[in-house]
């Protein structure tokens, strides 16, 4: 018997398969949101990619750093860890050559603070998206 | 922009994620925003109150 998936109930179990799950949980650390999307949260897909690029921009507008992985520096190899918590931006500005960051600007830590916090709330996204996709909630 | 107006932008958008990640109504995502908004405005500007007579 074939049954239409019509509710988010039911499209939510059929997302939790394994594979299902690692895909949501990738394409929401790829693209802030794109597991919500995924899931049919779209209020709530919508609303993470626009706050999390946004603030993501902003970070590298305010001469913020995105931190290299320098374990030999602790800290900074934490930044970089949470710098990468937002996916394709990240891999862009990396690839475009952004977010060298400019010590000496006034707006320096207020951009390396913009560039940590949208990664680590990114990576709060990633665990929504994941127990949406289990059934959880 | 000034030191105060960053610091609303990022209580914003902030606020903004939070909110919607922990509620599913949009009038109680509402609710939630503004008031973790307001906290964050709050504090600052306590916190900036408070520190005032400190020497550098």
């Amino acid at each position: 018997m074939t049954t239409t998936k019509s509710t988010a109930a039911e499209r939510v179990r059929a997302a939790a398969e394994p594979g299902t799950l690692v895909l949501v949980c990738l394409a929401s650390w790829a693209v802030p949101g794109a597991g919500h999307l995924w899931l049919g949260r779209r209020q709530k897909g919508l609303v993470f990619l626009v706050a999390l690029t946004t603030m993501f921009v902003i970070g590298l507008f305010l001469d913020g750093r995105i931190f290299p992985f320098d374990w030999s520096e602790p800290l900074v190899a934490l930044a970089a860890i949470a710098d990468v918590g937002l996916g394709v931006p990240w891999v862009i500005a990396r690839m475009a050559s952004q977010g060298a960051g400019v010590v000496t600007a006034v707006t320096y830590e207020y951009g390396n603070c913009f560039l940590i916090v949208s990664g680590l709330l990114n990576s709060l996204v990633i665990l929504d998206a994941f127990d949406i996709a289990q059934g959880r909630k | 922009m000034s030191h105060f107006g960053l610091l609303l932008v990022f209580a914003f958008l902030v606020s903004t994620v939070f909110a919607v990640l922990l509620r599913d109504d949009p009038k109680a995502q509402l609710r939630t925003g503004a008031m973790m908004f307001a906290g964050f405005a709050a504090a600052a500007l306590a916190l900036a109150w408070l520190m005032y007579p400190l020497p550098l």
